[in-house]
């Protein structure tokens, strides 16, 4: 696949800002092809099913309200769903940070003497670190979603929250499950790909009793939890095993039952263009003769209730994961999950891991969207993506207000100028007028600029600029109007 | 190493803490919230309008198009309708919930009947047959709530192939109609829309991954 230096960092902290973890796939054509051909396939069944859907718009209004009121009242409904879920024998476990959850979910696994476990695809596991953390400790753990398992098994990393080894195509699946499963003469026909990948799980399944999952919806009335999946790996998971751990964000609760009428219409659709994904599972706690005989769930905070308390962002929680924004984003469309250096990438990515990281990483994701409001749109629950996102940048620019070097930065000391230039008139066309001379010498006979010195680099380091037309539009006029007389 | 594991209470209270200082709530319990619940907007489509034998006919569409084979059959015709899915299915061993008829049992096949039964013997049996909670028309969705002649989860799970027998008094045309049906919200629900199938490999649609790769339903016409 790609070279070493090419891997993709998924950790917030470590990951290189937007514009330069973006460059290996924009070089990419092969990954740009494969992140394009998955999305537009989603697209295209989503807006058919979503059209043939007279309630789409009440649907999306009834979500919105029902999360809402579940986040303006958070802590009665996770102390409801907490009751509910320990009354029918489940015990729930509370985790400030992404630490105590990964010592939560070990402790448990030790106390069952495991050293391996299957998961259920979760994209609140990728934000934990869960894997590598396991892997120290000595408890090796087997994703069991088929895009898991390539990524997995491939060394890769996720690029997207539904269909998260979207960029691999069959052939480089070939190659890893022939590598890694020692499988020789395997055809890439995705079908000989997806059997030899059931073969390769089905005696983790009968034989591991533990495994660990993420939730769709918990549910307050009846402390259940829904898992929504396609393969039938989730079920295995959460049907066979001795003991199920489930990792969930406080922000995963809603009402009411009955509230799953509107989610899971909104979410299958959005998600995957299906009318229904193939199997949506609920459990309570644990039934006698079926299914895991213990069950432990995870509350997960991790700067959740920090994003609550902000009038703004606190939108934000009402994500359901369904995938919608990034696959009708234009920036993800052309820069694939990895350039995000996060879990969740795409625009609700941009919004999401700045917060989850209390704003000391990812400063550069609420810059990586043109605020074309196609997510706004899309968004199933409504999140008012291009506004967080502006919130979040003008948070960004009051952070750097304070430091000294921002005085000296190129930016800043251009932004001054261009202050001192637009309050004067006579300064500003003396201004055009040179700067129409300047730009002349960088314009390429096609009448675009393909790349400028020093900081306008930056500029068109990613973007054509449209060279200057051969006179403004002020002596344009100015000339016409002398015409007319 | 054997550690016994307590909840963390004070995480617990420092979350709840935090919450409740973000939310500014001060709803000590749900009670509280009713009425807010109560008027939240539900302007969507709560029932449909479809007759029923058009609801019935949406309900078998959408099934097909999942490749689901479909017979119609009257209730006293089941036994007759399952031994003739069973005789064109090729195969011989089947694992039932106990709660389910035994005159739908048809000899000449091997029946395990599940008492307790292990998952590697369920997994040695080729089909299983099974009654349901309810079909929603609108997705083609057959939802059980695992009760004695639904079987418990783990045996609609590991056969390959799955024969669902659903009756046309089930058949709801939309989702919100299934959330009216029930006296008590189910423990335990699956709710099943088409065979097992993935498509993260170029987005190309494969059936059957995990789950039971042929999903057949008899429709019983009670009404």
């Amino acid at each position: 696949m790609s070279a070493a230096a090419d891997h993709p960092i998924l950790d917030p902290a470590l990951a290189p800002p937007f514009p330069v973890a973006a460059l290996p796939v924009l070089r990419n054509p092969e990954l740009r092809k494969n992140v394009a051909h998955a999305i537009d396939v989603i697209q295209t069944k989503r807006a058919r099913l979503v059209a043939e859907k007279a309630d789409w718009q009440e649907l999306r209004a009834a979500a919105a309200a029902i999360k809402d009121e579940t986040l303006a009242n958070l802590g009665a409904y996770l102390e409801q769903f907490e009751e509910r879920c320990t009354a029918a024998g489940g015990h729930v476990h509370w985790a400030a940070d992404a630490a105590e959850a990964r010592r939560i979910i070990l402790e448990l696994l030790r106390e069952e003497g495991a050293d391996e476990v299957i998961k259920i695809k979760t994209m609140t596991s990728a934000e934990i670190q869960l894997n590598p953390f396991l892997e120290a400790a000595g408890v090796r753990a087997h994703e069991t979603d088929l895009a898991e398992i390539i990524l997995q098994l491939g060394q890769g990393e996720p690029s997207h929250i539904v269909v998260p080894a979207l960029h691999v195509n069959r052939s480089q699946v070939r190659e890893i499950f022939a590598r890694t499963m020692g499988i020789e003469n395997l055809s890439d026909d995705p079908k000989a790909l997806t059997s030899a990948a059931r073969n390769y799980l089905r005696q983790k399944f009968l034989t591991i009793p533990t495994a660990i999952s993420g939730a769709n919806f918990l549910v307050a009335e009846t402390g259940s939890v829904a898992i929504v999946e396609s393969e039938g790996n989730g079920r295995m998971c959460l049907t066979l095993p001795k003991t199920m751990i489930t990792l969930a964000g406080i922000e995963k609760v809603v009402p009411r039952f009955q509230d799953l009428e509107v989610m899971l219409q909104l979410l299958a659709r959005s998600a995957t263009g299906e009318r229904m994904s193939p199997y949506i599972s609920l459990w309570t706690g644990v039934t006698p003769g079926d299914g895991p005989q213990k069950f432990h769930v995870v509350l997960l905070d991790n700067e959740r209730s920090s994003i609550l308390a902000r009038k703004t962002e606190r939108q934000t929680l009402r994500c359901i994961r369904c995938a919608a924004c990034m696959n009708t984003c234009p920036v993800y469309r052309q820069t694939g999950g990895h350039a995000y250096g996060s879990v969740y990438p795409g625009p609700i990515g941009a919004i999401l891991t700045p917060q989850l990281m209390e704003m000391h990483h990812a400063q550069s994701l609420p810059y990586a969207s043109s605020l074309c409001g196609a997510c706004y749109e899309i968004c199933p629950v409504k999140i008012n993506i291009p506004e967080v996102l502006l919130e979040l940048r003008s948070q960004v620019v009051n952070q750097e207000r304070g430091h000294a070097r921002r005085f000296f930065d190129p930016m800043y000391l251009g932004l001054r100028v261009a202050n001192l230039i637009f309050s004067r008139a006579w300064l500003f066309h003396t201004a055009q007028f040179f700067g129409r001379v300047g730009l002349k010498l960088f314009t390429h006979k096609d009448g675009w600029i393909h790349s400028l010195p020093s900081v306008g680099g930056k500029w068109t380091q990613a973007r054509d600029l449209r060279g200057l037309q051969s006179q403004t539009f002020n002596r344009w006029w100015a000339a016409r109007e002398r015409e007319k007389r | 190493m054997s550690v016994n594991v307590q909840p963390w209470p004070r995480s617990r209270q420092m979350i709840l803490d935090r919450v409740r200082t973000a939310t500014q709530s001060v709803a000590k319990g749900v009670g509280e919230l009713e009425g807010a619940y109560a008027a939240l907007p539900r302007g969507y489509i709560h029932s449909g309008e479809l007759s029923e034998e058009a609801r019935v006919a949406l309900m078998i569409k959408r099934l097909r198009e999942y490749d689901a084979e479909v017979v119609e059959c009257a209730p006293e015709e089941v036994p007759a309708a399952i031994a003739m899915q069973l005789a064109s299915s090729g195969w011989h061993t089947f694992v039932v919930p106990a709660g389910l008829p035994a005159m739908w049992l048809t000899p000449g096949f091997e029946w395990k009947i599940d008492h307790d039964l292990m998952a590697s013997e369920i997994e040695q049996a080729e089909g299983v047959i099974t009654a349901a909670f309810c079909g929603v028309a609108d997705s083609g969705t057959i939802v059980l709530h695992h009760s004695a002649a639904e079987a418990r989860r783990v045996l609609t799970l590991l056969p390959d192939w799955h024969l669902c027998v659903l009756r046309a008094s089930q058949v709801v045309e939309t989702l919100p109609e299934y959330f009216g049906r029930y006296e008590q919200a189910p423990g335990l629900a699956t709710f099943i829309s088409g065979p097992s199938a993935t498509a993260d490999i170029e987005m190309k649609r494969i059936k059957g991954v995990h789950g039971p790769r042929f999903l057949d339903v008899v429709l019983v016409r009670d009404g």
